[in-house]
């Protein structure tokens, strides 16, 4: 079972590691209508762009803080830089990509894996695309994956007919935000009937300090589409604050396929606030596979729309919290058509003094007759003072629908580990075994190499846990 | 250093003391007193049956010797193979080969039956090797293939759960097998195979010490000695007879006879 290759030889260091990069272009610290102007400007960006830009802008400029949740007070809004940038283009050939950029790809295994397992693959650090490349093949069936701003160039209807429809800038302060200052992400559109048989992968990388990075991706597959979407991300470790603002717009088309994966993996000093969802058009099937380890605090709650019939939702999310962190994550699923399924899992650790939160809304609306929808969460403590939340939600506007919700909360029994060391295992390793079986459920829905990279990521997580 | 454990080993050596020891071994669990005094000694392929009323210790002296931590160790001494064992954590005692086959096995979910004793075994074996072990033991136990691939314990009827406990035996090959009640909750054709495996484990020499109830499963597993528990204390040891005393008088009357 074990495997040796370095890719998949993993420790702290494969993640929090610094590249003294020279930046091409680095704008002040803070956020401001002159700001906002200046990337549209740098990215050469249409006049409507930039309106969309300026108008989330004062969106987030009146909108307050959300008053529910983990605590963001502190956040400080004028301590991040909201562009910067290694790079001038974005290259689709390793070789075009600024030495010490590469290097850091390099270190986190991107080209390998794109040789060994990927349909395609994109890399972003800070605020711009280094790289991104589809297989020759897929291109040629009128695949498009690229980076967002690259999209705006060259598919300037797609993006006006899509951008901003699945989470419109008034969502949320963060929405409004990442909708002012978006920079990157990627851009995937599958034309009708296309199967990608492999995943297309994007990576987001934090090198600075400071940062605010608000990637935008936009993912439409066409009507009797598949794609499997994987993102990963990470950043160097710094004691100041960096922010993470994503916006995760899906739309999957009639009798389509889409499953998103998310391994998310921030230093503990990342702010992760990120929007997610998907529209869920007649017979398709859509699947977030979210896993949070990383960051200081994540609040992410993937959601899918169910507004075709028969349209299915599934929503798988893990959650890892360490001491001082907080995982406030979830789902949602809001069937507005008759006949739609979803199924929301979770399963969340908690660690030290660490603490999770499970927030998850089902919600039917009237006219979603016959529509069944499961929610189930799990949580697991491992110390005394680790910490869990439990927040589900049922909404019921439909008479005849099927909706059931179970909940557990449990910490790692005296017994069960009596049981495990009376075989030899050492207290360590029995938790670490508790815990694999538990995010077990989760794990073999991931490609191999993914799912041995999420183990590694929590035995290093469960390392000296104990005693 | 001279240790304490020197210092036992030394004397061990000198009194050529058996294979397990146990001395005047008294254990206490939240201030209460459970075992009051047990001395205990087995060799290697030797079969000792506990029995003993509800209550009497059985369980505790089981979970005593593998180590569990609610029990606390009042006074006396354990050894296994002259080396002490009373301040050993439970791994540390399973890596000496001391096996502990529970009357309640823990449900540990999404963890299979060969992820667990490939790492419990520390084998070098490669994962299609270790697999055909397993699979190999499966089969001479006459146990479903779909233990395999099953959660440990997750879903378990009774006697699975008991089968799964006399496998890891046969996979670990202890040197100290303790099983607690490995025939409750199994029927006819589970308890058959459940004593084939205390066989095959005493035939590699393995000590076994068998907590039970009933005599039927020592219909096919003759032990060579018999101990009555009751109170915290072995009132009476014999052979294999003592046991079908047992079942024609009961407890009590030797008990009467015996119990101080």
């Amino acid at each position: 079972m074990e495997n040796n290759n370095s890719f998949l030889d993993i420790n702290k260091k494969q993640y929090d590691f610094r590249e003294d990069i020279i930046y091409l272009e680095k704008f002040p610290n803070g956020l401001s209508k002159e700001v906002i102007e200046n990337i549209s400007k740098i990215k050469n960006e249409p006049e409507w762009m930039l309106k969309i830009r300026l108008k989330a802008f004062e969106e987030f400029s009146k909108r307050p803080m959300q008053n529910w949740g983990p605590d963001l007070s502190h956040i400080d809004f004028n301590s991040v830089t909201y562009y910067i940038s290694p790079n001038d283009k974005v290259a689709n050939n390793w070789d075009d990509v600024p030495e010490k950029v590469k290097k850091t790809f390099e270190k986190l295994g991107i080209p390998e894996s794109e040789r060994k397992f990927l349909a395609g693959a994109g890399a972003m650090m800070e605020s711009t695309t280094a790289y991104h490349k589809l297989r020759d093949d897929l291109t040629a069936k009128g695949v498009i994956f690229c980076d967002t701003d690259t999209a705006l160039k060259e598919h300037p209807e797609l993006l006006k007919k899509y951008f901003g429809t699945v989470v419109p800038m008034s969502d949320n302060k963060f929405a409004a935000l990442n909708t002012a200052a978006w920079s990157g992400g990627s851009f995937v559109y599958v034309p009708k009937n296309v199967k990608i048989d492999l995943p297309l992968q994007a990576y987001f990388r934090i090198n600075a300090q400071n940062v605010g990075q608000f990637e935008r991706t936009l993912i439409i597959v066409d009507e009797g589409a598949e794609v499997h979407y994987i993102e990963g991300c990470s950043a160097a470790s710094y004691s100041s604050d960096s922010l993470h603002a994503a916006v995760v717009e899906v739309i999957a088309h009639k009798d389509s396929r889409v499953r998103y994966t998310t391994l998310q993996n921030w230093s503990d000093n990342v702010y992760n606030l990120v929007t997610k969802r998907a529209h869920a058009y007649e017979n398709s099937y859509v699947e977030w596979l979210d896993a949070n380890i990383g960051s200081a605090i994540t609040m992410k709650y993937p959601s899918v729309y169910l507004k075709g019939e028969y349209a299915k939702a599934n929503i798988l999310s893990v959650a890892f919290a360490n001491s001082g962190q907080i995982q406030d994550a979830g789902s949602k699923a809001i069937h507005f058509a008759p006949n739609t399924s979803s199924t929301i899992l979770s399963k969340s650790i908690s660690k030290g003094s660490g603490k999770t939160v499970f927030r998850g809304l089902v919600q039917i609306m009237k006219g979603a007759y016959n529509s069944k929808s499961f929610m189930k969460c799990d949580a697991l403590m491992i110390d005394k003072e680790s910490k869990s939340d439990t927040i589900p939600s049922l909404k019921i506007n439909e008479e005849d629908v099927q909706v059931g919700h179970e909940a557990t909360v449990g910490k790692v029994g005296e017994d069960q580990l009596f049981y495990l060391m009376s075989r030899g295992l050492s207290e360590n390793d029995a938790v670490s075994l508790i815990v694999g079986g538990f995010f077990k459920q989760f794990t073999k829905e991931l490609p191999l190499e993914y799912a041995l990279e999420f183990n590694k990521l929590i035995e290093l997580e469960m390392k000296d846990s104990v005693g | 250093m001279f240790t304490i454990v020197n210092f036992i080993n030394l004397v061990a050596i000198y009194y050529n003391m058996s294979f397990l020891e146990i001395n005047n071994l008294n254990v206490s669990t939240q201030d209460k007193e459970i075992l009051k005094g047990i001395n205990l000694k087995i060799n290697p392929g030797e079969v000792h049956v506990i029995m003993g009323p509800n209550g009497s210790g059985k369980s505790t002296l089981a979970y005593t010797i593998m180590g569990h931590p609610k029990y606390n160790i009042t006074s006396g001494l354990m050894t296994l193979n002259n080396i002490e064992i009373n301040s050993l954590k439970v791994n540390e005692r399973a890596n000496l080969g001391i096996f502990l086959g529970f009357q309640y096995p823990s449900e540990i979910s999404g963890v299979t039956l060969t992820q667990f004793m490939k790492q419990a075994r520390k084998s070098d074996m490669n994962y299609v090797e270790f697999f055909n072990m397993i699979k190999s033991k499966m089969s001479e136990l006459n146990i479903d293939d779909s233990f395999i691939k099953r959660s440990l314990n997750e879903g378990f009827s009774g006697g699975e759960k008991k089968k799964n406990e006399i496998l890891q035996m046969a996979v670990l090959e202890p040197k100290l097998a303790i099983l607690d009640e490995p025939d409750s909750g199994a029927d006819v054709d589970a308890l058959k195979l459940i004593a084939h495996g205390i066989n095959n484990a005493r035939k590699n020499n393995t000590a076994v010490l068998l907590i039970t109830h009933y005599n039927r499963l020592l219909t096919y597993v003759k032990p060579d000695f018999v101990h009555i528990l009751h109170d915290g204390k072995i009132i009476l040891s014999g052979d294999y007879n003592l046991a079908e005393v047992i079942e024609n008088k009961g407890y009590e009357e030797i008990i009467k006879n015996n119990g101080k």
